[in-house]
């Protein structure tokens, strides 16, 4: 009889593996004001952006890359990546679905993105993001209808510049850190959401976003902004093929949620996460930042992150306005040779905030998984609340877990609670369920799932699923 | 014997010759510790066996290693069940085969709901016997029948697989899940320890549900109590690894009177 082996359930490949074939106009490596400037003109920017991008450039310029993240990986050349990539196209862009190149078609069909308003996804409008340009987008006349503005960041930067220029930037400033800054000179495209007043998003937005061309950096940038009494329910997936080098990914997140709105951001990421022995798969340096800007106002975020080779994400919330609400509610698996350094910061500035975070690290193979979160309340900040759970789970005896929780507390009236847990699937639960006729790596999704279990029920119904199947393709031979 | 594979059981189950659980001479190592030192036992179907003995003779150990934990080292002997060799097949084979083990600890799996460990493992029984699986509105009428015999609340179902459960509503848990999984060998394994009078009435009710020609029943425990309410066929006495003693349910009464000692000194 052998015994189960929790060190060895982790080997199926990668399935979004697969590299389009398509020409594509990219810029030759390096970055300096020239290639910020094409990138600009080839967008038809407004001065106003190209001027923030410039001004983002030379701040890059004098910035060192961070060090402190419990992460390891040899260092990045910034100047042999390329800046820009777009799928070369006939016109300047498609008109509809008829217009996007059929082999891109091909490809999110092989990714399940339900550009076809499949019934899966019924109620879900897709912005589909590919290298660099936003392809093609479903839905938009229902949305249209209710006021709602969901588009392609290039094409809110032409049809909405008094948004942007009132917004961008707000929330995230270009100066804010090494990766945003970067991004904030040479960001390709992103999405862009403004609910109206009082409009309740009428279904959920999705977007999905797969790095393509080899040594290309990816750099969207999203832009949320619920105005007054909105709500809005915000998808992002992502994939990467695999390649042996290793990309960069350096997006920013902005929401901006004003007097009772609300806005619930969901990501299922699954860039290519590198081979068995750690080659290849995407870095991952991401700044996500909601701003609670009105009075009840709440943000909230959800991530499951199965994908990358390292990641470095924060998704954060500020919490301005009285009484508003700040949550993350996150899963990442780190296998293999993974490392991922996340978590959140609340800052509460508004009386009575209240904020949640519930973490969940899991961590197979020789990933490394740490948590890094601040709460911080300010002296504005009377009657805040903070509710931190942070729990750790282990597979196999080469994996890591580490929890730095920051806290720093200028006002007494605050309530402050953390809870933190370090555990292993434990070979009794195993075995309980293999009693019971359960195979094992469904014994072993079933028991990280339960784990798992008040992130998921965070995520929208209908990606609940594909979440859990991911995490379980992710952790596939981590028990054999 | 008929040796084709196939999704059905093989064509000894039915053969009354064959017994359903055949142990001989089984030697079993925890370590460096000797835990079964030549274990043999035949149970047929039909049949209710009891195993009582001091703590630590090896009753739970016996339980697990024909369940296939792993952590057992077995040093010599052999099990057959049905005419298979028990050994050569994975424990979520054993169960699938129709090998169940009521734990007498029942581990907590938390965020795991109760209603969805069960529909696995009652679909996974039931895709090996080669019937259609259970959508969630048969699944749910089966296991309120079971339910309400077993006085379950059915707020469990929504709950975590023992999680935050008392020791008797865990004991409870198991024999309902027997009972949806319909076993043709229970082992249960002290699910009489912990329960109340009315407990131990209902888990008896439940047990003798089960009770049926094609099936066989062992029941692991200290107590003759629980023999009053779930008549066993035969009574043995495991000590120090070995089946000292077996007879009828009469050997339960005299261990009740005169604890295991008499054994010992007989066996030795
Ligand atoms: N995993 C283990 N590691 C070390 N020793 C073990 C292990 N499992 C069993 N043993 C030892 O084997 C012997 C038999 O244990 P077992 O649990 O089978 O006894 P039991 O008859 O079920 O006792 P009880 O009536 O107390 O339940 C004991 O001495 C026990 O300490
Ligand atoms: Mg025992």
């Amino acid at each position: 009889m052998s015994t189960p082996d929790i060190d060895a359930l982790v080997n199926r490949s990668y399935r979004h593996g697969f590299v389009t074939d398509i020409d594509a106009d990219t810029v030759p490596p390096g970055l300096d004001e020239s290639v910020v400037r094409l990138i600009s003109r080839k967008k038809g920017e407004p001065q106003f952006l190209l001027d923030w991008r410039l001004r983002a450039l030379r701040h890059w310029q004098s910035m060192r890359e961070p060090h402190w993240a419990h992460l390891r990986y040899q260092p990045i050349d910034y100047d042999g990546i390329s800046y820009y990539s777009a799928p070369k196209q006939a016109s300047d862009g498609p008109k509809s679905l008829a217009d996007v190149d059929p082999k891109l078609l091909a490809t999110y069909e092989k990714l399940g993105v339900p550009l076809h308003e499949r019934a899966r996804l019924a109620g879900v409008a897709v912005d589909a993001v590919f290298d660099s340009v936003s392809v093609a987008t479903t839905f938009k006349e229902r949305l249209a209808a209710a006021g709602v503005v969901f588009c392609p960041f290039s094409e809110a930067a032409q049809k909405h510049p008094a948004l942007l220029e009132q917004y961008l930037g707000t929330v995230v400033p270009y100066t804010d850190n090494f990766y945003a800054t970067l991004n904030s000179a040479v960001f390709s495209d992103g999405s862009f959401v403004y609910v109206p007043r009082g409009v309740r998003c009428p279904m959920e937005l999705s977007t999905y976003f797969r790095i393509n061309a080899a040594k290309t950096g990816q750099f969207e940038r999203t832009l949320i902004i619920a105005d007054e009494g909105a709500s809005v329910s915000y998808l992002e997936g992502c994939t990467a093929p695999m390649r042996d080098e290793n990309q960069l990914h350096a997006a920013v997140v902005e929401l901006i949620a004003l007097d009772d709105a609300q806005i619930k951001y969901s990501t299922v990421q699954n860039w290519y996460p590198g081979d068995e022995q750690g080659r290849g798969g995407i870095y991952n340096f991401v700044t996500k930042r909601g701003e609670c800007r009105g009075r009840n106002a709440r943000i909230s975020w959800t991530q499951v992150e199965t994908g990358s080779a390292i990641t470095w994400k924060y998704p954060s919330c500020i919490l301005r306005g009285e009484n508003s609400v700040g949550e993350f509610y996150s899963v990442a698996t780190t296998n293999h040779y993974q490392q991922a350094d996340t978590g959140s910061k609340m800052i509460h500035i508004g009386a009575n905030t209240r904020s949640t975070i519930i973490s969940k690290g899991i961590s197979a193979g020789h990933g490394q998984n740490a948590y890094r979160g601040l709460v911080k309340i300010l002296p504005t900040a009377v009657g805040a609340r903070n509710f931190t759970q942070c729990d750790s789970l282990l597979m196999g005896k080469h994996c890591g877990a580490h929890t730095f929780p920051y806290l720093e507390v200028r006002n007494p009236t605050a309530t402050i609670e953390h809870e933190a847990s370090t555990s292993r699937i434990s070979e009794e639960q195993l075995f309980y369920c293999l009693q019971r006729g359960i195979g094992a790596e469904d014994a072993v999704n079933m028991i990280v799932s339960g784990f798992c279990r008040t992130v998921f029920k965070e995520l929208p119904m209908e990606f609940a699923v594909e979440a859990q199947n991911l995490l379980a393709v992710s952790l596939e031979g981590a028990v054999g | 014997m008929s040796g084709t594979a196939g999704t059905s059981a093989p064509a000894a189950a039915s053969d009354a010759a064959v017994p359903l659980l055949e142990v001989r001479d089984l030697h079993v190592r925890v370590g460096e510790q000797a835990v079964l030192r030549g274990v043999s036992l035949r149970i047929r179907v039909g049949e209710v066996h009891a195993i009582m003995g001091p703590n630590g003779s090896g009753k739970s150990t016996l339980a697990h290693v024909l369940a296939g934990r792993p952590g057992y080292e077995i040093v010599s002997g052999s099990a057959t069940f049905e005419g298979r060799d028990l050994f050569a097949l994975a424990p979520e084979e054993r169960a699938r085969a129709g090998l169940f083990l009521g734990f007498q600890y029942p581990v907590e799996i938390p965020g795991v709901n109760n209603a969805y460990l069960l529909t696995a493992a009652a679909n996974a029984a039931r895709r090996e016997r080669g019937q259609p699986e259970l959508d969630a509105f048969e699944f749910l009428a089966l296991v309120r029948s079971k339910m309400s015999l077993m006085q379950i609340d059915e707020s469990f179902l929504g709950r975590g697989v023992n999680e935050g459960f008392s020791g008797g509503e865990k004991k409870r848990n198991e024999i309902l899940q027997m009972l949806v999984l319909e076993p043709k060998l229970a082992l249960l394994d002290e699910t009489d320890s912990g329960l109340d009078i009315d407990a131990l009435k209902v888990v008896a009710s439940g047990v003798n549900s089960l009770r049926a020609a094609a099936r066989a029943i062992v029941l692991v425990t200290h107590y003759q109590r629980l023999l009053e309410h779930i008549v066993p066929d035969f009574v043995h006495v495991l000590a120090r690894g070995r089946i000292a003693r077996s007879g009828d349910r009469t050997l339960a009464l005299e261990l009740e009177r005169r604890g295991y000692d008499w054994i010992g000194e007989q066996a030795a």
